[in-house]
């Protein structure tokens, strides 16, 4: 195997040393530490390497199975696992599933005790329920779990292919304005976004339909000793400002967040026309940012409702971007979970 | 009377009695002869009486009334793989209920008088005195009146379709003005549903936290808000299931202010548990959550919620707003809580761990142990009417339902140690404060807990 150069030798050794403190899962980013969230930032920058790569093949999962198991619809976070995989070695099996009720077909619980029978060393699952991956880890005692998105709840490898794509750019994350619009009260990508740019020091902003704003992620208190246990406030610097033309004021980054339609025929908006009126990210309202502002997007999106076409595919987007950093991303966590000999409990 | 002969006389004694109907707290013996209280003496010596009496030493113990439950899903018939009549009184008499009613949520539902035989003649080979709850609605559907006399002639002692609340605010109007007279109460279990469609928990920084759907309080009060100015207009008699936020209650207290004969009750959780315990390790406060949150034994309607209504759901039990404690003991199967939250059942089952529970407001000095044995026997005992007086107290000449416990002895819950066939609670592997030693039903020894007593040799 011929592999070429990159910053970090830890992917290049057939038999790579096993990563300090390793964890089992990846749930959320809530668990992550500053150093953890830029140890897998850079372990991403030596996959990005790879990816540049003419042969595009390093052994570090070698022998290692790796299980995609998917009860909601994905294209780019399933391929993206699966070609992250694949690069590094691993076996990679897809497997889609039915997110039938329990009375139906077999239950979550008895699909991992399977999986973890067979002999898989990670299991990547998309789940419509918030906690199904904190199920399978609870239950499975020998297999990794990522979560690729659990119903409303986290999106951890979107949150840090988000960081990784904005560190890029930026420079840094701390102390940088960060704005997150749309329908945050339903998005789990916004909740792991909160927890990875705060967590890196920046602030956050989240801006959307009132009806569609979240209660907060933390008590009251926390970190005055009324709340919590006393512990500083991880999301201090996390506000809420509905009007996006305020909240915009001065952001480096913006991330609109996909708008599900079905929201207005449930009540909360009243027409897709108002959400554009009042919450469209566009050029008008990015030249209240700071210049050089930046735009994301987890797509799938609907161009023309949540960004402008305009910005969509201008010079400030990093929607492309995002995409090919999330293998880099999941390349780095396959790698820091799998990637070592040695299995930890 | 010859069918009670073989049933003796016991005698319990040294014990701490509370017996509120009667006003009594004070160390005293209880003397129990043919099934019924015969004395309740400073000083009955053993030697003093004729024949053979069976002596429950019971030094450091309190000896009140048998609990009595007036929320208690059996599941039989319907769901027999999630608890049946027997497993439930048997559950019952561990935690200390003499009296338990079956709610008629089962399949069919309990709403005729065909229904309520059933019932009743599947509890009397129990150790618990079994009664039943009625139907408000036909089917529980929520569209027609049951034939509520009739389910009265069979015996029904209140009347509700719990599970589900009457949602249409006219069907609660004539079910509160038809139910005037026959002696039951209609039982709500409140729950607004365009307030809390699709919600799994308590809304608020926990739900927003594990991204779940939330239930606001309001959906609650929403409807306690509606049914007390029902019971107003129609002069019906209203019983408020298992309240859980500070707003019910306030909304009772001011009910009851006015003179309105309203009732409510709470369920021994709704005293202890917040919806932090959702975040998994026993509530432990953390910034992560970590593989333990989502446990789905925390998934109870009402909901779980916070600190300050728990703190109001404590007060009104102590001030009297809340009129008793009672169960809404919901067993269930492991399928039914082994999986995600969203997915998994409502309800814990709570008949073994409700004395420990809410003794943890009589040793955080929130409530008195005498009030506390008052709201569960005298209190419930009162939201069902007259009838029932002669089972909530230690009256001589009333059946000895009876249960001795030690309010101190620390144990550790193990729902493998349960009676109840539904193990689903949060408590499992929590250390509480109390815990029943004895139960007698009808004088009977049904329930005794190994090595708690010293039982003279004879039992």
């Amino acid at each position: 195997m011929v592999v070429a150069a990159t910053g970090d030798t830890r992917i290049l050794q057939s038999d790579p040393p096993p990563v300090q403190g390793r964890r089992r899962h990846v749930l959320d980013l809530d668990d992550f530490t500053a150093e953890e969230l830029t140890a897998t930032l850079d372990n991403a920058d030596a996959m990005r390497g790879v990816l540049e790569r003419d042969v595009k093949k390093v052994p570090a999962l070698r022998g290692r199975v790796v299980i995609t198991l998917f009860y909601e619809a994905s294209t780019r976070t399933r391929i993206s696992f699966e070609e992250a995989g694949k690069i590094l070695s691993a076996d990679v099996i897809n497997m889609t599933a039915s997110a039938s009720s329990v009375e139906k077909g077999e239950s979550l619980l008895n699909t991992g005790l399977t999986l973890q029978a067979m002999g898989v060393d990670v299991i990547v699952i998309r789940h419509p329920h918030a906690g199904a991956p904190h199920f399978l880890a609870r239950n499975l005692a020998n297999v990794a779990v990522i979560n690729a998105g659990d119903g409303a709840h986290a999106h951890p490898t979107q949150g840090l292919l988000d960081l990784y794509t904005a560190r890029a750019h930026l420079g840094g994350i701390a102390g940088r304005k960060v704005v997150i619009v749309g329908d945050v009260l339903h998005s789990r990508v916004a909740r792991s976004a909160v927890w990875g740019f705060a967590g890196l020091g920046a602030s956050v902003v989240l801006c959307g339909p009132p009806t569609l704003m979240p209660d907060p992620l933390v008590p009251q208190g926390w970190g005055t000793g009324t709340g919590g246990n006393g512990a500083p406030n991880p999301l201090a610097d996390v506000t809420v400002q509905p009007d996006l033309d305020a909240a915009i004021e001065g952001a480096d980054l913006v991330m609109a967040l996909r708008l599900q339609t079905e929201r207005q025929q449930r009540g909360f908006f009243p027409s897709v026309r108002e959400y554009i009126r009042r919450w469209q990210v566009n050029d008008d309202r990015m030249a209240r940012a700071n210049t050089n502002a930046l735009l994301m997007h987890p797509g799938p999106m609907n161009e023309g409702i949540e960004v402008s076409s305009r910005l969509a595919h201008g010079e400030r987007s990093l929607i492309e971007e995002q995409v090919t950093n999330g293998v880099a991303i999941r390349m780095a966590l396959l790698y820091q979970l799998a990637g070592a000999t040695v299995v930890e409990d | 009377m010859a069918a009670k002969a073989h049933i003796g006389q016991t005698l319990i004694s040294g014990g701490r009695v509370i017996d509120p109907a009667n006003g009594l707290d004070a160390v005293t013996d209880v003397l129990i002869a043919d099934g019924v209280i015969k004395a309740v003496n400073p000083s009955i010596p053993a030697e003093s009486l004729d024949g053979e009496v069976q002596v429950i030493r019971a030094d450091g113990m309190v000896v009140c009334p048998g609990f009595i439950d007036i929320h208690t899903h059996l599941r039989e018939p319907g769901f027999e793989y999630k608890e049946t009549i027997a497993t439930g009184a048997a559950a019952a008499v561990r935690g200390g209920f003499t009296t338990i009613c079956a709610m008629p949520n089962t399949e069919p539902s309990i709403d005729n008088g065909a229904m309520v035989d059933y019932v009743l003649s599947r509890g009397a080979t129990t150790p618990a005195r079994v009664k039943v709850i009625g139907c408000v609605s036909k089917d529980r559907a929520g569209h027609e009146l049951a034939d509520m006399e009739e389910l009265i002639d069979a015996g029904v002692v209140a009347f509700s379709d719990d599970g589900d609340p009457v949602y249409d605010a006219g069907l609660m109007r004539l079910a509160l003005t038809y139910s005037r007279g026959l002696g039951a109460p209609i039982t709500n279990h409140c729950q607004e549903h365009a307030l809390c469609c699709g919600g799994v928990m308590a809304e608020g920084w926990v739900s927003s936290r594990l991204g779940l759907a939330g239930i606001p309080a309001v959906a609650e009060e929403a409807m306690v808000a509606r049914d007390i100015g029902l019971a107003e207009l129609t002069g019906g008699r209203l019983h408020l299931a298992h309240l859980s936020s500070a707003g019910s209650v306030a909304m009772v207290r001011q009910a009851k202010a006015r003179g309105l004969l309203v009732t409510a009750e709470v369920c021994p959780h709704h005293l202890l548990l917040t919806d932090q315990w959702a975040l998994g390790l026993q509530c432990s406060p953390s910034v992560s959550a970590g593989p333990a949150a989502y446990d789905t034994h925390t998934k109870v309607y009402p909901p779980l919620r916070g600190d300050l209504d728990v703190a109001a759901c404590i007060a009104g039990l102590a001030d009297g707003t809340i009129d008793c404690v009672a169960t809404d003991h919901a067993p269930h199967d492991r399928v039914s809580k082994e999986c995600t939250y969203q997915d998994a059942a409502f309800g814990i089952s709570v008949l073994e761990t409700a004395l420990g529970t809410v003794l943890a407001t009589v040793h955080d000095g929130s409530i008195s142990l005498s009030d506390m044995v008052e709201r569960m026997t005298t209190g419930p005992a009162r939201v069902l009417g007259d009838g029932f007086a002669k089972y909530a107290g230690l009256t001589p000449g009333t059946p000895a339902d009876i249960v001795v416990f030690d309010p101190n002895a620390l144990w550790t819950v193990d729902v493998n140690d349960f009676a109840s066939m539904g193990r689903n609670t949060p408590l499992n592997g929590v250390e509480l404060r109390g815990r029943v030693a004895a139960t007698l039903v009808g004088g009977r020894v049904v329930f005794e807990e190994p090595g708690m007593l010293n039982t003279g040799g004879e039992l």
